[in-house]
């Protein structure tokens, strides 16, 4: 006898097929641009994650204005301290954002702006600290209204 | 001509951290947007951010087309001295503007 499948065992199957397709999806899929655009900044150097605090909403309505904010964890001493901080996208026409330089002057290591997002895509943020490390997050926004696409 | 705000606080103790925010009215326009004739519309941004404490360079940041169009900057410094903070931007078109802000440290 040929077994009929239920409408929820077809939706659990699909359910479990998206899920291993979220899975098998790189965790660093970043386009070419952008890595450009950070090595050009970074050099050779190895870039580690965390440390960076990369805070972006994940749904964004207006693509024109989306809060964007980054803090790196440091004490921010003369012997220690946050040099820089980048911010980079991967699908804008540009992937340069912004460039910070500070210092141990700047207390904390956090800056804040708004900034245009294109289309849904993943935002990466690196800091530069004094020793010579880097540090990196990333985040990924979904943008329902991109910017930059309006005629004028 | 720009408008630009500043909000910086008016005392704060020695060793205080505080915090400065800055915006100016700017179109931050891409140089990749196109007018309906097809031609591109020039691109006209602040390229630069710099904030001096009593003359010394305490932040500054390079500014990109993704910066959204009337820039809003907050970040942090220490308290050292009473004095002027001292904000310029600076970008295409000759773009030059500069605020100023006391503060008094105790």
């Amino acid at each position: 006898m040929i077994r009929r499948f239920s409408r929820r065992e077809l939706l659990l199957a699909a359910g479990a097929g998206l899920a291993s397709l979220v899975v098998v999806r790189p965790a660093r899929a970043t386009p070419e641009a952008m890595q450009e655009a950070i090595r050009k900044v970074a050099g050779p150097a190895r870039i580690n994650r965390g440390r960076v605090k990369l805070e972006l909403p994940p749904l964004v309505e207006n693509g024109n204005v989306v809060p964007l904010a980054v803090g790196v964890e440091s004490p921010m001493t003369e012997a220690d301290h946050v040099r820089a901080i980048h911010v980079f996208t991967e699908r804008n026409p540009q992937p340069d954002v912004l460039s910070v330089r500070l210092g141990p002057r700047a207390g904390r290591a956090r800056v804040a702006t708004r900034i245009r997002l294109a289309h849904t895509q993943t935002v990466v943020a690196i800091g530069e600290l004094s020793d010579g490390s880097w540090w990196s997050d990333s985040a990924d926004v979904v943008v329902t209204l991109a910017a930059c696409l309006e005629e004028a | 001509m720009a408008r630009a705000m500043v909000s910086v606080p008016a005392r704060a103790r020695r060793g205080e951290i505080i915090e400065i925010k800055a915006l100016i009215s700017h179109a931050m326009e891409t140089g990749h947007r196109r007018t309906q004739d097809g031609s591109t519309i020039p691109r006209d941004i602040i390229r630069l951010f710099v904030c001096t404490y009593n003359g010394t360079e305490v932040f500054r940041a390079d500014l990109h087309p993704a910066i959204a169009a009337n820039p809003f900057i907050a970040f942090s410094t220490i308290a050292t001295e009473s004095g002027t903070l001292a904000l310029h931007w600076t970008g295409d078109n000759g773009f030059s503007v500069t605020e100023s802000a006391a503060l008094v440290v105790e």
